[in-house]
């Protein structure tokens, strides 16, 4: 058997090798997060001034749909898959993931599935435009020709989604180095267990509504048009069934990461590791039962306003549950300021922040006030943006010296995470004033009192979008660099992927190391 | 990789695909028809129940309903629909008839099918239906009109704080829904 990886392009083609697999998947989000931030800043360039500029409303919406469906589905969830792939065989220590060949499949349909989705920009009629929650009979009655193709890219998302979700569930379960029990795992190798499991439990749902979207469109049923006895409301309850555990699916990998990266930087071991668990366990729990707190307004019972109300309030005390720990991880400990831990700690503020406009959100009668403006925009943006991306770019960071072997370049990390971190709040902390006082999300026009905060979002957003050029650069300059990383690349840090070589050799754990 | 690694990583695939499946099954075969039963049973969405077999019972003179009628056109639809009557009071336990009016304005034959809605939504499991134009599609030729039968009878256990019913047809055109149908088998 080789020991090293084939040369050429057919390495990657037919890889089955972890380590390839996840830099492809990383790759690709990252390909893919520069596209859907294009369409974010053709929205903002539009929105820089009142009245129409740049674009027409029809191709506004589409922008704001794809760049929804691009950022969730091709940036978020396939570069946490790939830190899955890259890191998960190496923290517990397995010789590779336990379906390699399937990896490879999960991968390598991804492609497709986007290039068939960002077909439909050219396509007659144009690219779908009725959000990315594609509502019926938005998505049905009056969707684009296009809306067949969506429909099929989203299959195979799905598929792919499954299927890595599959494989990391089988390589957590059985793949474990001697020693290794459950509570002894690393806290990012737990979240995602847990999100494999809501994955599997939700994609099969998503999937499932877009079938019916199909068979409505081109075979005569009628699962969401109210003429043939069936009910659009019931497309918002079987979407947010899988809505809002995917938006789990987004975030918990995420709260992994920051508890690897905190307990490094503050030099302490995480505080309450127990609890993390618990607490990650308990968030993908209440994930089922609350998916109706994004219809408050669809005309509901009292008593399920209030169920929905107080479910989705009671998430709050895991996630501070969570919060807390990280605080106290930091806590009278020896901290420094690496790029990861600036990161990281950004993190915590800020998703925090997020959290928190999610509990305004959360009461049923201010909901009212809010729904479907900016403030929600704001809210989503503050927990995906400085939660699920700011905790990929920390991972990136964190581990891209064990990957590629070279240290990356501090200052212009430093330079990167400021931008970065004004840029966002320039974009989205103006968004929740915009929204409290009444700007509709969705339009590519508003009214004259909107125009100097959302001026400001703009500005913020472009400077949010090239400090990512700056974040492409310094990956490349460290994969090219000389600057060689040690095998534990910072200070004393915990986990068995930091006793291998840095960069980390082809094939890792070919024999189980012994685990205390 | 050893052999009893390889076999449970199998035997779990298994397991995991299976529950793919059967949360493909639950969103396409199980969530509409729970979410039909479940709006059905509470009254949720006003979504009133099917044919009402009516049985013997005595008609509550002590107490006086006030049942709305309304009559909106779905989109483009282009039929003129309207209530006979705007409102009726009627006694809990008594059957009562009224009729709709439509009129097909277009030169070509059409097919409508319209959809009830009621207000308040704990009304809706005491409302019953004898016979109702909303059961059955209903087709029209061009310039044709027709006079649309409801029968219903308020049942006695309606609670005491109801006062007024309102209900509410949306008229669908769904010829072309039915030519799709019928192309397809």
């Amino acid at each position: 058997m080789a020991h090293g990886p084939a040369k050429g392009f057919s390495r990657w083609l037919f890889t089955t090798n972890h380590k390839d697999i996840g830099t492809m998947y990383l790759w690709f989000s990252f390909a893919m997060f520069l596209m859907g931030g294009v369409f974010a800043l053709v929205i903002r360039a539009e929105l820089f001034e009142p009245g129409l500029q740049i674009v027409q409303p029809e191709f506004f919406n589409q922008m704001t749909t794809m760049h929804g469906l691009v950022m969730v589905f091709g940036a978020v969830m396939p570069a946490f898959v790939g830190l899955a792939n890259w890191l998960i065989p190496m923290m517990i220590g397995a010789p590779d993931m336990a379906l390699p060949r399937m990896n490879n499949w999960s991968f390598w349909i991804l492609p497709f599935a986007f290039a068939m989705l960002s077909s439909t920009l050219l396509m007659d009629g144009g690219a779908p435009n009725f959000g990315w929650t594609f509502y019926a009979p938005l998505s049905t009655t009056y969707a684009p020709p296009s809306v067949t193709f969506f429909i099929f890219a989203v299959h195979i998302m799905g598929a792919s989604s499954i299927m890595g979700a599959i494989n990391i569930i089988a390589t957590i379960l059985n793949m474990r180095a001697p020693g290794m029990t459950l509570m002894k795992m690393p806290l990012f190798v737990w979240t995602w267990l847990i999100t494999a499991y809501l994955l599997i439990a939700v994609m099969p749902v998503l999937a499932g509504v877009v079938t019916m979207m199909l068979m409505d469109i081109h075979f005569g049923t009628s699962f969401f048009d109210a003429a043939g006895g069936g009910d659009p409301v019931l497309f918002q309850h079987v979407f947010w069934f899988f809505g809002h555990p995917e938006v789990y699916i987004m975030i918990l990998p995420a709260f992994g990461v920051v508890s690897q990266i905190i307990p490094t930087f503050a030099r302490k071991p995480l505080f309450g590791y127990a609890s993390m668990v618990y607490a990650t366990s308990s968030i993908a729990f209440l994930s089922f039962i609350v998916w109706a707190h994004h219809m408050f307004t669809v005309g509901m019972p009292v008593a399920g306003e209030l169920f929905f109300m107080y479910a989705t309030m009671l998430i709050a005390v895991p996630t501070g549950v969570k919060v807390f720990n990280w605080v106290t991880t930091m806590f009278k400990g020896s901290m420094t300021f690496e790029t990861p831990m600036l990161f990281s700690i950004a993190f915590v503020i800020l998703f925090t922040i997020g959290g928190f406009s999610g509990l305004m959100l959360a009461i049923a009668p201010a909901d009212f006030q809010y729904h479907d403006t900016y403030f929600v925009v704001a809210h989503f943006h503050y927990v995906l943006v400085p939660g699920a991306i700011f905790s990929i770019i920390a991972a990136v960071y964190y581990w891209l010296p064990k990957w590629c072997g070279n240290m990356y370049d501090e200052t212009m990390g430093k330079t990167h995470f400021w931008l970065a971190f004004i840029g966002l709040n320039l974009t989205f902390f103006p968004m929740h004033f915009v929204g409290l006082a009444g700007m509709p999300r969705r339009i590519p026009d508003y009214a004259l009192q909107f125009a100097d905060f959302n001026m400001i979002a703009s500005v913020g957003a472009f400077m949010f979008g090239a400090a990512q050029i700056m974040f492409l650069y310094n990956v490349i300059a460290t994969i090219r660099g000389k600057h060689k990383a040690t095998a534990e690349v910072w200070d004393n840090p915990e986990g068995l992927e930091w006793t291998v070589a840095s960069p980390a050799p082809y094939h890792t754990f070919s024999t189980p190391p012994e685990v205390k | 990789m050893n052999r009893s690694v390889e076999q449970s990583n199998r035997r779990l695939t298994f397991k995991l695909v299976g529950v793919v499946v059967g949360m493909f099954i639950f969103a396409v075969y199980v969530m509409p028809p729970m979410y039909d039963l479940f709006c059905e049973v509470t009254g949720l969405n006003g979504k009133t129940g099917g044919r009402y077999q009516a049985t013997e019972s005595i008609v509550d003179t002590s107490r006086q309903i006030t049942v709305q009628f309304v009559a909106t056109n779905n989109e483009s639809m282009p039929w003129s629909f309207k209530p006979q009557l705007q409102s009726i009071k009627v006694h809990p336990g008594e059957e009562v008839e009224v009729r709709y009016l439509a009129t097909n304005p277009t030169s070509s034959p059409m097919v409508a099918q319209a959809v009830p809605s009621l207000v308040p939504f704990k009304a809706a499991q005491y409302f019953h239906k004898t016979e109702c134009f909303c059961f059955n599609q209903q087709p029209l030729d061009g310039g044709e009109s027709a006079e649309l039968p409801l029968r219903f009878i308020v049942d006695q256990d309606v609670p005491k704080q109801v006062h007024t019913i309102t209900l509410s047809y949306t008229l669908f055109d769904i010829t072309d829904k039915l030519i799709l149908a019928s192309s397809d088998r």
